[in-house]
C-alpha cells in the first residue's frame, strides 16, 4: 500500500449543521480523504444506495442495493442529534444492511452522555467523538478504514463464490464483522465485556469456517 | 502603519479576545486548518456562523413572541446555536446558550427573553470583534503582500 493511500479513501460525513459540515470536511480533506457531505441521515442512505423501502438485509436480496451503490464509501462519520433520522438511526440502518454493514461508522456529538455513547458503540459504531471534532480525532479514523481495506483485498474475488457456498443463501452470514478486532484498541469504548458474544462474533467465525 | 506594527496589533488583539473569553482554543484549531490552499477558511466558517446565528436569533424572537411558547422549538434552536458557537470557539455565546437551555427547561418565558437579549448582545460584540480581527488581517496582507513566515 502506497504512502498516499489515504487519497483513495472516501468518507461520507453527515451533519445537519452547515458549520459543522464545513469543519469536518476541512478536517478530513486536510487528512487527505475524499469527502462527501450530506445534511441528513436519509440523504446519506440515498447516497449509499439504500432505498427507502429496503428492509433489513435479511429480508431483501442485496442485488438491488448493489446496483445502486455506485460510489464506494470507506467510512461514515455522522452527527448524533439530527432532525428526522438521528445518527443512531443511521448507524442502525447501515449495520442492518447486508451491503453496508462493513462500512465503519463513527458518531459525533456535542453532548457527553455515557448511555448514548454506549448505545452507539453497542450498535457497532467504531468511535464516538465529542464535538468540536479536532484533527487528533480524525487521525484515529485511519485504523478503522485500513482494517476494512485489508479485509476487502483479501476477500475480494472470493466474495461471489462464497455467496453460492453459503448453505442458507443468506448474504448476511458472510458479512464482514469487525467489532471483535476493534474492541481492544478502542479507548472510548467503555463496555467491552458487556457486548453480547452471540451478536456478531458468531457470524465472523462462521465466515472464517467457510473460507 | 507598517506591517510589523499591524502584526503586533493583531497579536495583541487576538490575545485580548482569548482573555476576555470571546474566543477559545477551538478558534485556534480553525486557524490551524487554514493554509495557502485554503486561505479563507476561517473567514468562511465565521461567515457561515454569522448567517446561521442571525437566523436562529430571529427564530427565537419569533418563538418567544407566541401566545403559547413552544419550548421544544426554543430548546432546539438554542441547542443548534450552542453547537455552532462551540464549533468556532465562540465561548461567551456558547455559555449563554447553556444557561438559556436550563431556563428553557424550566419553561420560564421571562428568563428565556432575558437570555435572548444577552445572546443578541454577545453576538453583536462577537461579530464586531471578529470583523476587526479580519480587518487587521486584510490590512497586513495588503501592506505586506503574501503573508511571510
Amino acid at each position: 500500500m502506497g504512502v498516499d493511500a489515504e487519497s483513495q479513501f472516501h468518507v461520507l460525513a453527515v451533519d445537519d449543521s452547515i458549520i459543522d459540515r464545513k469543519l469536518i470536511e476541512r478536517l478530513l480533506k486536510t487528512s487527505s480523504y475524499q469527502v462527501t457531505t450530506v445534511d441528513s441521515g436519509s440523504k446519506a442512505l440515498e447516497f449509499l444506495g439504500l432505498l427507502e423501502d429496503e428492509q433489513s438485509g435479511s429480508d431483501s436480496p442485496s442485488v438491488s442495493s448493489h446496483a445502486h451503490q455506485v460510489v464506494e464509501v470507506n467510512l461514515i462519520i455522522t452527527d448524533y442529534c439530527m432532525p428526522g433520522m438521528t445518527g443512531y438511526d443511521l448507524l442502525k440502518r447501515v449495520k442492518e444492511s447486508s451491503s453496508l454493514r462493513n462500512i465503519p461508522v463513527v458518531i459525533m456529538s456535542s453532548e457527553n452522555v455515557p448511555s448514548r455513547i454506549n448505545r452507539c458503540l453497542e450498535e457497532g459504531a467504531e468511535e464516538f467523538f465529542l464535538k468540536p471534532v479536532r484533527l487528533s480525532d480524525v487521525h484515529r479514523l485511519k485504523p478503522h478504514i485500513m482494517k476494512t481495506k485489508v479485509k476487502e483485498k483479501k476477500r475480494g474475488e472470493g466474495q461471489e463464490e462464497e455467496r453460492e457456498k453459503c448453505p442458507e443463501g443468506e448474504v448476511q452470514s458472510i458479512g464482514k464483522q469487525q467489532q471483535p478486532e476493534h474492541q481492544s484498541s478502542n479507548k472510548r469504548k467503555s463496555m467491552e465485556e458487556g457486548l453480547s458474544p452471540d451478536r456478531t462474533r458468531l457470524r465472523y467465525s462462521d465466515v472464517a469456517a467457510v473460507v | 502603519m507598517d506591517v510589523a506594527q499591524l502584526k503586533r496589533q493583531l497579536i495583541a488583539f487576538t490575545e485580548l479576545l482569548y482573555r476576555e473569553g470571546f474566543l477559545d482554543e477551538q478558534f485556534n484549531q480553525l486557524q490551524q486548518l487554514q493554509d495557502e490552499n485554503n486561505p479563507n477558511f476561517v473567514a468562511e466558517v465565521v461567515t457561515l456562523f454569522f448567517e446561521d446565528a442571525e437566523r436562529i436569533l430571529n427564530e427565537l424572537a419569533n418563538n418567544l413572541d407566541q401566545q403559547s411558547v413552544d419550548f421544544k422549538k426554543v430548546d432546539a434552536h438554542v441547542h443548534q446555536l450552542k453547537g455552532s458557537s462551540s464549533s468556532i470557539g465562540a465561548q461567551r455565546i456558547q455559555r449563554v446558550c447553556i444557561i438559556f437551555r436550563t431556563v428553557c427547561n424550566e419553561k420560564n418565558v421571562e428568563g428565556c427573553l432575558k437570555c435572548l437579549q444577552q445572546l443578541k448582545h454577545e453576538y453583536a460584540l462577537m461579530k464586531s470583534k471578529l470583523e476587526t480581527l479580519f480587518n487587521l488581517e486584510q490590512q497586513i496582507l495588503a501592506a505586506g503582500g503574501p503573508p511571510s513566515i
